[in-house]
């Protein structure tokens, strides 16, 4: 499970180098330097309003980091890479939407086209295979407004992977899943890494779940971070430091629960 | 109330061939962009363009202009004023709840100041193609090509940006850019109905045969094409019952575009067992697995 990222492989997929991020006069963080190479899995912690997303908008080149630079692939990221999967968390469809499951997926394959929407037999066998490939082959005739939370994540995975990115960036993919739907979900996303060699930046308020495929976590505190792998990281001593405050992680039955952190986030102390 | 004969009613039809023509165009695309009015949740913001669009007309019709364009004119101010302010969805319905009894009443001070004849006026506000003359009728014709051919070419970023915003604009969709171009295409569609439907009856061409379509299916393709077929039936339909009467053209628009409804959703009742939704098969059978 722990791969050595310090190891002389590839030029790292993912790159930061000095990153800060400010609103006004509060920085989140700054001085991140980051590399996240091919099939590694990073989890990115911490509170809400410790600047994750905007973290994974900065990837996705929709956000200006103060200072620093990002490089995907070894090139600045910027809007609409082509090698960049993204995954966002469930939301409600709106009622008229007048889309199936596989409809959804069709997008990550056509969305982004524009002329007369004529769908070519080839995107339709792209968008099969996709649909097979997380399982979502039986529902996709259904209306997307009519699926499950666990079944439209199936389905945005699969459009992630339209274009067979390099990087997989998930923001909260597993939120108000129920367990059951939480584990299939990340156990596609790591089994597309595992097979693929895709990297993936997982931003997460809770660990457990993809807590056995994390290779490093990167823990966003109070204007501070850490870098490491879970054990590492998920320590009382070391969040301690952290937040500058005494922290408990405790881990019980293969779960890791952070409690006493001063974040005010009232569903922070029962995950990580 | 139905006096004509048959006689009169086919020399009737042979003089207001053109504006069948014009309601059958208006028809389909109001059909089209109705499928994003409903998807991008803008009724309400078709409503506020309308009233809008009738000051302008209402500005034209007092300064001796083409009607048509003063429409268009006020359309485009709506929408661009809606699109710039209103990006977000509930910024935009209080802009609109702010624009919209504004423009009405700009509509009503400029009819009271005209002194021509009171049917055109009247017109305005609940539709009027007999009296639109032949120039305009290109002109409506012209518009309404342009705005069908534009919404074909961004069908596919449209229909992206409106399911799901944040990964079409991960994916390079240019999601503010398309707004715009969507409200400015929804203005000139508002534009054009005002002139057969008027500025009160605007939604029974531009969000009932969507919501109608809707109904009886969620497929990309179906959806539009029952719409633009309701929205067709609709408009066509209205006018060729109108001429054997002595009624206007827009209540059977509305009435059959109501029906149309009505009608879908029965079928849906029927189709989906009475819920609105299918029973969740496939969800039980995900946790079995």
């Amino acid at each position: 499970m722990t791969r050595d990222p310090s190891s002389t492989d590839p030029a790292p997929v993912l790159s930061i180098r000095g990153g800060a991020l400010r609103f006004g006069p509060r920085t989140l963080w700054s001085g991140l330097d980051l590399d996240v190479r091919a099939g590694e899995f990073i989890a990115v912690l911490g509170a809400n309003g410790t600047g994750k997303t905007s973290l994974l908008k900065a990837m996705l080149g929709e956000q200006r980091l103060a200072s620093g630079e990002v490089l995907v692939d070894g090139h600045p990221a910027h809007r609409g890479h082509r090698g960049i999967g993204y995954i966002p968390q469930q939301k409600i469809v709106a009622p008229g939407t007048p889309l199936r499951g596989r409809d959804l997926v069709m997008l990550g394959v056509n969305g982004r086209r524009y002329g007369p929407p004529i769908t070519s037999r080839a995107d339709r066998q792209k968008v099969d295979a996709l649909l097979a490939s997380v399982g979502a082959t039986h529902y996709a005739d259904q209306p997307l407004g009519s699926l499950s939370g666990g079944e439209q994540q199936r389905l945005r995975v699969a459009q992630s992977l339209a274009d067979d990115p390099a990087l997989l960036l998930c923001d909260e993919p597993l939120m108000s899943l129920d367990l059951q739907h939480q584990r299939g979900v990340s156990e596609l996303i790591d089994a597309r890494r595992r097979d693929h060699g895709t990297a993936v930046v997982f931003v997460t308020h809770d660990v457990n779940p993809v807590l056995s495929m994390v290779d490093r976590v990167l823990y966003l505190a109070q204007g501070a971070f850490t870098i490491g792998t879970p054990d590492e990281v998920l320590r009382s001593d070391v969040l301690s430091g952290l937040y500058g405050t005494p922290v408990d992680v405790i881990r019980t039955h293969g779960r890791v629960v952070v409690v006493g952190t001063p974040d005010g986030d009232h569903h922070h102390e029962v995950v990580a | 109330m139905i006096s004509v004969d048959w006689a009169t009613y086919t020399q009737l039809l042979a003089l207001v061939q053109n504006s069948i023509i014009a309601a059958a165009v208006l028809g389909i695309v109001g059909g089209l962009i109705g499928v994003f009015v409903m998807q991008r949740d803008m009724a309400f913001a078709v409503h506020g363009i309308s009233e809008l669009s009738f000051a302008g007309a209402a500005a034209a019709l007092l300064l001796g202009v083409n009607v048509v364009a003063g429409s268009i004119l006020g359309s485009l101010i709506a929408a661009g004023i809606i699109g710039v302010l209103g990006a977000r969805a509930r910024d935009r319905n209080s802009i609109i709840g702010v624009l919209m009894p504004f423009g009405l009443g700009l509509g009503i001070l400029f009819l009271a100041l005209y002194p021509g004849r009171s049917g055109n006026k009247f017109g305005l506000l609940t539709g009027q193609i007999i009296s639109v003359d032949l120039p305009q009728l290109g002109l409506l014709m012209g518009i309404s090509a342009l705005v069908l051919v534009s919404l074909l070419v961004i069908w596919r970023p449209l229909t992206f940006d409106s399911l799901d915003a944040e990964v079409a604009s991960a994916r390079g969709v240019p999601g503010r850019a398309l707004s715009i171009v969507f409200m400015i295409l929804l203005g000139l569609a508002v534009a054009v109905s005002i002139q057969v439907i008027g500025a009160l009856l605007v939604l029974a061409l531009l969000v009932t045969p969507a919501a109608a379509a809707l109904r009886v299916s969620a497929s990309p393709v179906l959806v539009p094409l029952l719409s633009m077929a309701f929205g067709l039936v609709s408009a066509v339909g209205g006018i060729l019952l109108a001429l054997g009467g002595s009624l206007p053209i827009s209540p059977y628009i509305t009435t059959i575009s109501f029906a149309i409804y009505l009608v879908c959703r029965l079928i849906e009742r029927r189709v989906r067992g009475g819920a609105s939704r299918r029973p969740r098969v496939p969800a039980v059978a995900e946790v079995a697995r």
